[in-house]
């Protein structure tokens, strides 16, 4: 009935599953080898601190500031986790302590589907919405004139993109906090909103912050919806309506026409290596967050 | 302060309400807006013919190689992606069980590689492919994507399969089975529907991700043949065809992204009537 006997299957599944499980725990320090491996051309010639501060971006004379796309990335992601914040964290309180339970089975696959729009959809959707908004009705009620093209407009798109990423978060932090504690601050005559703002928030802050760390760890990498509305200007942006430029932007429009320059080449794999240790960075720090205050 | 009390939670119970609604609203906006725009330029040669020569610049055609394109790299990555993720998460749950510290480090490093942004992925596939001498090819784009959705899938799988009762696995060595019995045959079996769910989640996240085939997939006007030449993928063709100057290709654009939408919304409706209906196979406990 089988080709091999008993003992023989174990084996070759037993294998199997270690090599695969092999492949993934090598998987993060391939990638970081991997981009550091071809970054390294251009650390060799150029310092750390000449890369993040120097404005210059001159590939073809060999000069490779990468501030103006830290800038970017930087002010797209910090706006775009302002106004994401306060939606989620209100949103997550209202389902999960004022509505009533039939609403959250709603407000799931809403999350869900909002989780699942590829990122490029986000991207058409800011063409078509948010841009002229901006363009139309934000910039001149600012007295800015504009494009829609903007820091503003990446925020937007990103802010919606990431809802769905933190709310889940949050809905689960709300839901974990014991009913217990709700109930003994109710029995001492507490209004519910009272309950919530003194007892709730203080309980669940230390989520709250994680998630938020998680939402900005996963909205600095976003690329397509990004590129597609932010503008695509080299240039150290002065206020939320300039165009910018942020760092995955940079690698996807750029990785045709590098292959003539190596250095410009190492530069994008050098944007890649940032990228991916922005990420790793508040990934490793909020799971630390965690795992400490979990403790108390 | 019994008034002012009151006026706050009435202030902050209205603002609550209010972002609640605009959530749901900009689902609404989202979805009405694809709808609204894609329907116009959407007709049965976008979704039955490959781009004929100066389709970009508005001639006939349509994206049919983007379509079947994106499908068979989603499918073949989701193959790859579960004939790998399912074995590293029965050997958590299985081989692993006891030994609570090695499962909790091997879940931080998932959740590590499941916040490393797609375009982290797609130059590290190009890294890998210049090393192998590999051109833009579909095998390119499988293996890069296939990178990218491991972390998601076995993380999902894991949740699942962390359920499943020790009573279940006592029953099963009681009746003499050994440890890969065990996996394959009582906890695939037990967990269908949430492996089903998982897949069909890592699925959904490889059709609609651009960043990493960008650099790996290539594009074609094609429908693919080979695993070794270009393909193309829906993402990719919705953002080549918005970047165009012409207003009917710009108008296409909207109906692609209207076509990914669709496939998108049909995967998330699968995997929720698919998730119940083999709950029918698990044994309650």
């Amino acid at each position: 009935m089988y080709l091999l006997n008993r003992h023989q299957r174990h084996v070759v599944n037993y294998s199997w599953m270690l090599f695969s499980l092999l492949i993934i725990a090598f998987l993060p320090f391939m990638l970081f080898g991997g981009l550091y491996f071809k970054s390294f051309l251009l650390l060799k010639t150029h310092t750390l601190k000449d890369l993040v501060f120097s404005h210059s971006w001159h590939p073809s004379r060999g000069e490779f500031g990468f501030y103006p796309f830290i800038v970017g990335s930087v002010w797209v992601t910090l706006l775009a986790i302002f106004i994401s914040t306060p939606i989620c964290l209100l949103t997550a309180i209202n389902v999960t302590q004022y509505a009533k339970k039939r609403f959250l089975r709603i407000m799931h696959p809403v999350i869900d589907i909002l989780a699942g729009i590829p990122s490029v959809v986000y991207g058409v959707w800011g063409i078509l919405v948010i841009v002229p908004f901006i363009s139309r009705y934000l910039g001149p009620w600012f007295g800015v004139q504009t494009m829609g093209y903007s820091i503003l407009a990446g925020a937007f798109v990103l802010s919606i993109m990431i809802i769905p990423f933190i709310l889940n978060i949050m809905i689960e932090i709300f839901r974990a906090i014991p009913t217990e504690l709700k109930e003994a601050t109710l029995s001492l005559g507490t209004t519910k909103w009272q309950m919530v703002k003194h007892v709730l928030l203080r309980k669940a802050l230390p989520g709250i912050i994680a998630s938020v760390g998680f939402g900005l760890a996963r909205a600095f990498g976003e690329t397509m919806a990004v590129l597609m509305v932010v503008g695509n200007v080299i240039k150290v942006p002065h206020s939320v309506f300039d165009p910018g430029y942020t760092l995955p932007a940079l690698i996807a429009n750029n990785y045709g026409e590098v292959l003539s320059i190596p250095q410009y080449d190492s530069a994008l794999m050098f944007a890649a290596l940032i990228l991916l240790a922005v990420s790793l960075f508040f990934n490793l720090l909020m799971h630390f967050f965690i795992a400490r205050y979990n403790k108390y | 302060m019994k008034r002012t009390l009151k006026a706050e939670e009435t202030f902050f119970r209205v603002l609550m309400n209010l972002t609640t609604a605009f959530i749901l609203i900009i689902l609404g906006i989202i979805i009405y807006s694809v709808f609204e725009k894609g329907m116009k330029a959407m007709s049965w040669e976008m979704l039955t013919s490959v781009p004929s020569g100066g389709y970009y610049y508005g001639k006939g055609g349509g994206i049919l190689n983007a379509i079947v394109g994106s499908l068979v790299l989603a499918f073949g990555a989701t193959i790859l992606a579960f004939l790998i993720g399912l074995p590293v998460a029965l050997y958590m749950n299985v081989f692993l069980v006891r030994r609570k510290r090695l499962v909790n480090l091997i879940r931080f490093i998932l959740d590590l590689i499941w916040g490393v942004p797609s375009i982290v992925y797609g130059a590290f596939g190009f890294t890998l492919m210049v090393l192998v001498g590999l051109q833009t090819s579909l095998l390119a784009g499988i293996i890069t994507v296939t990178l990218f959705i491991l972390p998601i899938m076995i993380r999902s799988m894991d949740e699942i399969l962390r359920t499943v009762p020790m009573g279940l696995s006592e029953a099963t060595y009681s009746l003499g089975s050994n440890k890969s019995e065990l996996a394959f045959k009582i906890f695939t079996r037990q967990s269908v529907s949430g492996i089903i769910t998982a897949v069909l989640l890592s699925f959904g996240r490889a059709i609609g991700d651009a960043a990493s085939v960008l650099f790996t997939a290539g594009y074609t006007d094609n429908l693919p043949n080979s695993l070794m030449e270009p393909v193309a993928t829906l993402p990719l063709s919705i953002f080549f065809q918005l970047a165009s100057p012409v207003p009917e290709v710009q108008a296409r654009a909207y109906a692609s992204a209207l076509v990914l939408t669709v496939i998108i919304l049909i995967v998330s409706l699968f995997s929720r009537g698919l998730g119940k209906r083999y709950h029918k196979t698990k044994i309650n406990f």
